[in-house]
């Protein structure tokens, strides 16, 4: 493993850690000192060099060891990916933009040489070098959605578009914060967001779906979702509640700067050319509690966060138990200041 | 236009007289790149200057979707129409540059389909025309039952034919042949999706009897752009830019509110897509719906419009544009 990638780990020992570029770089969700749920979705555009938006993908210090803690989930639950059969065309359609945009925007570690149908793909972080011909799933090891999402950080779920609505029926989800893709396969855009409290009655997914739906090739947007997760678990799945649901009572105010991490997902929405299906990658960042509050203006705006949610997000959330031990962590780095109106530091 | 993606520039790299009165038009990169692969049934917007009046016609692709050196279009010559068409025949030569939209797929194969059975009726071929490449190199089994005027006018039929087998019927008017629809849709095997491309009538006739048969709705797929009908001018006030424009006879009005430089969403202008939907403010007068996108209910709620089919005919009319 190249010094650009860190050897860690997402489980047992939580070796996991975020150098100072990866602080520097990590992608704070909140734009104010409240939250509340909106249709909060923007151009995915090329953002600052050396930001998680530089890229349509994002590859960082973490990719290694995100890749060989997805190997491990799959080999434990191989249902954590799934395609239902008409999908396969979205599949290959996934594969061929991410090499692509991986070739192009991070030419060090991956290439990509076509001739025809013949291509031939270089991995050089992972050691993979395969010869296959496009749109042939017999001349690969998986299915293409899963042979690439094996090599992509994020979870990835593919809709298909039919009846003016959005079915979510192919998936690699293995880094998500505590929902099901083997529950929610097969299910349209209403359903598969049944649970989440409040946004219904704002109307937030029948405007989220109107505007999805009509979706353009060529442009894609992003928003950012977020949760709080105690260690840096990548896999908080149902399926694997037992093992992690419990850790959330073992918090205690002296662990919560080492234990407690934020987590933010970059979430985006991409039209996927042959298919007219959409991708729907979903990019999960991890930070410490006492990573965070390095940033001054980030540590005074989440205490406030935290302080302010309604209940019904913080059960939703799945924080509700140790809200209250979070924010007064983080009240001591909260020294009442103004903050800056917007994502840049103060 | 507000959503979207970068519009694609191109030259026109051919033009073919397919029969009396369409012309097939292939596009290619000016920067020598590749086009955006595309799905079956998808459509590019391709934006004209006719002396100086702005004109923004969607055409279905009909080229094979693997080929990603260029994009192919048919158009039928419309000598009644608003002169889109007209332009492109009359005015529109190999070298031309030109502007286009990239595609939008708003007649999408359903994937999920055990066999495709399409209906086709003289122009309406084009969307099938790619949607028959994508399919049959992935092995997906179709079956195209396409109907015209005359042999003459039954563009590419011959060349399906050849292609294609008995996967691919030809009607034609003058013989006196038709389709024998009812025993069409008794006889398709379970997981058959059934679509339709062509004049009105011919979708009004397949989506009864599909109906009729038993069909379920969301096996029954059709695609209708709705040129926008002349009609009346009339003023419309633009409450959110401050400003009122005529529309004209031959304009429509979101050609309109954009001629007044007016950035206003679409995609299809062919009122299908729902891109462009507009609140009405305030209307006393007519509003005069064109469109697929509305319910029959919101269309006489009348809160709601689509600009680029739907026109206006009364005192005054002010919109949330």
């Amino acid at each position: 493993m190249g010094k650009e990638f860190n050897d860690e780990t997402f489980r047992g020992d939580f070796t996991f850690r975020n150098s100072p570029t990866a602080i520097a770089r990590f992608p704070f969700p909140f734009p104010e000192d409240s939250y509340m749920y909106s249709v909060n979705m923007e151009p995915h555009v090329a953002g600052a060099t050396g930001s998680v938006f530089q890229h349509m993908f994002d590859v960082d210090e973490h990719y290694v060891s995100e890749m060989r803690d997805r190997a491990m989930v799959l080999r434990d639950d191989p249902l954590r990916c799934q395609s239902l059969p008409h999908m396969e065309l979205a599949g290959w359609d996934l594969l061929e933009l991410i090499m692509e945009n991986f070739a192009r925007d991070y030419p060090q570690w991956f290439s990509l040489t076509r001739d025809g149908d013949r291509w031939h793909w270089i991995n050089r972080p992972l050691g993979i070098d395969q010869t296959f011909t496009f749109l042939d799933t017999s001349t690969l090891p998986y299915g293409p959605m899963e042979y690439i999402t094996r090599q992509a950080q994020g979870d990835f779920t593919l809709q298909d578009q039919r009846d003016n609505d959005l079915w979510m029926e192919a998936g690699m989800v293995t880094t998500q914060a505590d929902w099901s893709l083997d529950f929610d396969i097969g299910m349209r855009f209403h359903e598969w967001h049944a649970p989440v409290p409040m946004a219904h009655e704002m109307g937030v997914f029948d405007r989220a779906l109107k505007f999805l739906l009509n979706l353009q090739l060529g442009a894609p947007v992003r928003r950012f979702n977020w949760t709080l997760t105690v260690d840096p678990l990548l896999d908080t799945s149902p399926e694997t509640y037992p093992v992690w649901g419990p850790t959330r009572a073992s918090l205690t105010p002296d662990t919560v700067g080492a234990r407690m991490h934020l987590r933010v997902e970059l979430q985006t929405l991409i039209r996927l050319p042959r298919s007219n299906a959409m991708v729907f990658p979903i990019r999960c960042y991890l930070i410490r509690f006492d990573e965070l509050i390095t940033v001054p203006k980030w540590g005074r705006r989440l205490h406030r966060v935290l302080r302010d949610i309604p209940d019904a997000l913080a059960v939703y959330k799945g924080f509700a138990r140790n809200r209250d031990m979070m924010v007064h962590y983080l009240q001591q780095v909260d020294d009442g200041a103004a903050t800056s109106s917007g994502f840049a530091k103060d | 236009m507000s959503v979207g993606a970068p519009k694609i520039p191109v030259r026109v790299a051919q033009v073919v007289q397919v029969n009396d009165l369409i012309k097939r038009f292939r596009f290619v990169r000016r920067d020598g790149g590749v086009m955006p692969s595309f799905s079956g049934g998808a459509h590019v917007v391709v934006e004209m200057d006719i002396q100086g009046v702005r004109r923004l016609n969607p055409y279905s692709l009909m080229s094979d979707p693997a080929d990603r050196t260029g994009y192919e279009i048919s158009v039928r010559r419309d000598d009644a129409g608003r002169g889109g068409s007209l332009h492109l025949h009359n005015a529109v030569v190999v070298g031309d540059d030109m502007m286009i939209s990239p595609p939008v797929n708003l007649f999408a194969l359903d994937l999920r389909a055990r066999k495709h059975l399409m209906i086709a009726g003289g122009i309406g071929i084009t969307p099938y025309l790619a949607q028959m490449a994508q399919l049959s190199s992935q092995r997906g089994t179709f079956e195209l039952h396409y109907a015209a005027r005359n042999a003459g006018l039954c563009a590419y039929g011959s060349d399906l034919v050849a292609r294609y087998g008995r996967a691919a019927r030809l009607y034609f008017d003058d013989l006196g042949q038709s389709m024998d629809l009812p025993r069409l849709l008794a006889n398709q095997p379970l997981g058959t999706h059934l679509y339709v491309c062509g004049p009105k009538p011919m979708i009004a006739w397949v989506l009864g009897a599909a109906r009729a048969a038993g069909w379920p709705d969301g096996a029954v797929h059709s695609e209708e752009f709705l040129a926008p009908p002349p009609g009346k001018v009339f003023n419309v006030t633009l409450a959110a830019s401050g400003k009122t424009v005529s529309v004209g006879t031959h304009q429509s009005l979101l050609e309109a509110i954009e001629a007044a430089g007016v950035d206003a969403p679409y995609l299809c202008r062919g009122g299908a897509c729902g891109e462009c939907e507009t609140r009405v403010l305030a209307c006393d007068g007519r509003l005069m719906h064109n469109d697929h996108w509305l319910t029959d209910a919101q269309k006489a709620a009348g809160v709601s419009m689509m600009p680029c089919v739907s026109r206006f005919e009364g005192a005054s009319l002010v919109l949330d544009r």
